[in-house]
């Protein structure tokens, strides 16, 4: 039985204690929401490498710790960062260039296939992609599949619907479970046991969260198991699914924290320019991550300043009139 | 009205395509400035609702991604990614879906490709891939693709089927398993096209006015019949006010 003051930590030791090099990774959030960046900058510092990653749509997370050099393999749906990135920059060039293997499937598909994880089931059953190249064609060899005993055999499998025509359907599509040796989420709220709660949209968190073998949690706020317990229709997460807690105000800046903070634009804009140059993505490696010691000293850079035009006005849980061009 | 750009042309008539009182799916960019356009113009009683799980939004300012903190305000339900995509094939709500989606490539029957240009394995470019695009449009009967029109980008045969038009026509769609329809409309920055209800070939409906149908097929790969086509009617004054001053008054997407 883990006691509270086990999993209660600081976030460098989190990532060193879960996250090794080749593990199979799945990050949480969505393109510019709530993606665990202060979790990605120091998997990134402590050089974390050959890590298989799982996402459906992560923008910015992924795109970071793909260029921070992390990541060798990647199944994922959407590749972008809404209108900052329509692709994704780093995940693009390394794509490109052969550095990055790339399994892809539709957002539904991975949700599917961290809910089948979350239920202890091999798969589940969908219609989407029977006569596309979603479905024909493999990103992952059957080869390497066969070699990593973490990888199914199969990218995905059709059949014939078990139940005959019943529901007027006559295939299926099914796609295989994900259970992530660690899945990071970053959320709005959590207790020292675990117990979480994420405010605005959950995404797919819940089921990342679930179907991981261990459960890392950063949070904006750390609060009595009182006051989780009081509020229990808000909670989406049981503690005894997590493995860490990690108290990281700001940790999903520069994404958006729903009731704390907006993305940042200006921010988004810059790395825009970073990622599109090679010595410039190096240079921004080194003083955005590397030489920085923890995510309050990434917040120091941001500064002030720029936090309170991001800060989220209590009314709509966003930064209004924030200037996002 | 004649001061209006071809852009804001193209969500006018993107809009003017969604009946009232459906259930909107929209994307990124344009199809979000649609969506908002026809909710605002001609069908009050229709819901948005985004892939990330946000439906009926309020919208008091634009997403500029479907995860955007702005689809979360004012919501009728903050849903999550598996229920959204339940709501395509659901037996009662399925029906009702109008799915707005865009591509970097199309060909004859409305297959797209969002994943890569050149080989899968080597590409030339990659692009953010599917998203919830295959979904939609392997699920939902009625489906609206905004494409810009260029030749490069309406092309014979697609280098990645990302999203399933009517596959190869005819009733390949259905024979492949797939449960909704192939899209119905195609809308672009020159004009409108449909599909033939039997060969489900891409067909010309309406070119914009000033814009050719001959401008048109010099813009494809592929020929399209334009017998039937005719000129669309120009965005009327109030069409063009409420796009500008309501669905996106900062020009974040339609320029200006």
């Amino acid at each position: 039985m883990t006691t509270r003051s086990e999993k209660l930590m600081d976030l460098s030791t989190a990532i060193s204690t879960f996250v090794s090099d080749g593990c199979h990774l799945s990050i949480g959030g969505f393109t510019v929401n709530r993606n665990p960046m202060a979790a990605v900058y120091e998997i990134i510092r402590q050089k974390k490498r050959k890590i298989h990653l799982y996402a459906h749509s992560n923008g910015q997370g992924v795109d970071e710790l793909v260029g921070g050099g992390c990541v060798d393999r990647i199944e994922i749906a959407y590749g972008g960062n809404g209108r900052f990135a329509p692709t994704c920059i780093r995940f693009k060039r390394a794509v490109q260039e052969g550095s990055l293997l790339v399994e892809d499937y539709s957002n539904y598909q991975m949700t599917l296939r961290f809910l089948a994880g979350a239920m202890g089931v091999p798969c589940l059953p969908t219609r989407s992609s029977l006569g596309t190249d979603i479905f024909n064609k493999w990103g992952f060899s059957r080869e390497l599949r066969e070699q990593d005993p973490k990888l199914p055999n199969e990218k995905m499998v059709a059949a014939d619907n078990p139940f005959g025509g019943w529901a007027d359907t006559e295939k299926l599509v099914f796609v295989p479970a994900i259970n992530p040796d660690v899945t990071i989420i970053h959320v709005q709220q959590a207790d020292e046991l675990g117990t979480s709660q994420i405010q605005g949209l959950p995404m797919a968190d819940v089921e990342q969260a679930k179907a991981a073998k261990h459960l890392i949690v950063t949070c904006e706020k750390l609060v009595s198991s009182h006051e989780m317990k009081s509020q229990s229709d808000a909670n989406q997460i049981p503690h005894f699914c997590v493995d860490a807690v990690v108290h990281v105000p700001g940790g999903a800046y520069p994404t958006a924290c729903y009731n704390y903070y907006d993305y940042d634009p200006m921010f988004l804009n810059d790395y825009k320019k970073f990622a599109s140059d090679d010595a410039m993505f190096a240079k921004y490696l080194n003083e955005y991550i590397h030489l920085v010691k923890n995510h309050q000293e990434r917040l120091d850079i941001a500064g002030e300043e720029r936090l309170a035009v991001i800060a989220a006005d209590p009314r709509t849980g966003y930064a209004v009139n924030l200037d996002r061009k | 009205m004649d001061d209006y750009t071809l852009r804001e042309l193209m969500t006018i008539a993107a809009a003017r395509q969604i009946n009232d009182g459906a259930i909107i799916f929209c994307g990124t960019g344009i199809s979000m400035v649609a969506a908002m356009a026809a909710k605002h113009i001609n069908a009050p009683n229709s819901t948005i609702f985004f892939e990330t799980g946000a439906i009926d939004s309020v919208l008091e300012e634009l997403p500029l991604a479907v995860a955007d903190p702005r689809v979360m305000y004012y919501t009728a339900v903050n849903g999550g990614l598996i229920d959204s995509f339940g709501y395509m094939q659901n037996r009662k709500t399925g029906k009702q879906v109008v799915g707005v989606i865009g591509a970097a490539q199309i060909d004859c029957y409305g297959n797209l490709n969002s994943t890569v240009i050149g080989d899968y394995h080597k590409p030339k470019v990659r692009f953010s891939g599917s998203g919830g695009a295959c979904d939609v449009a392997s699920f939902v009967d009625n489906s609206i693709i905004f494409m810009q029109h260029e030749k490069r980008k309406f092309v014979n045969k697609v280098d990645y089927l990302t999203s399933p038009g009517w596959l190869d026509g005819g009733d390949s769609r259905e024979r492949a398993g797939l449960p909704g329809k192939g899209p119905s409309k195609v809308i672009t920055n020159m004009a409108i096209m449909g599909f033939d209800k039997v060969t489900r070939k891409m067909v010309l409906e309406n070119y914009y006015p000033g814009i050719t149908p001959e401008k048109i097929l010099e813009n494809m790969e592929f020929e399209v019949d334009i017998s039937q086509a005719s000129e669309l009617s120009p965005p009327t004054r109030d069409e063009i006010k409420i796009l500008r001053e309501k669905c996106d008054p900062q020009g974040l997407i339609i320029g200006r």
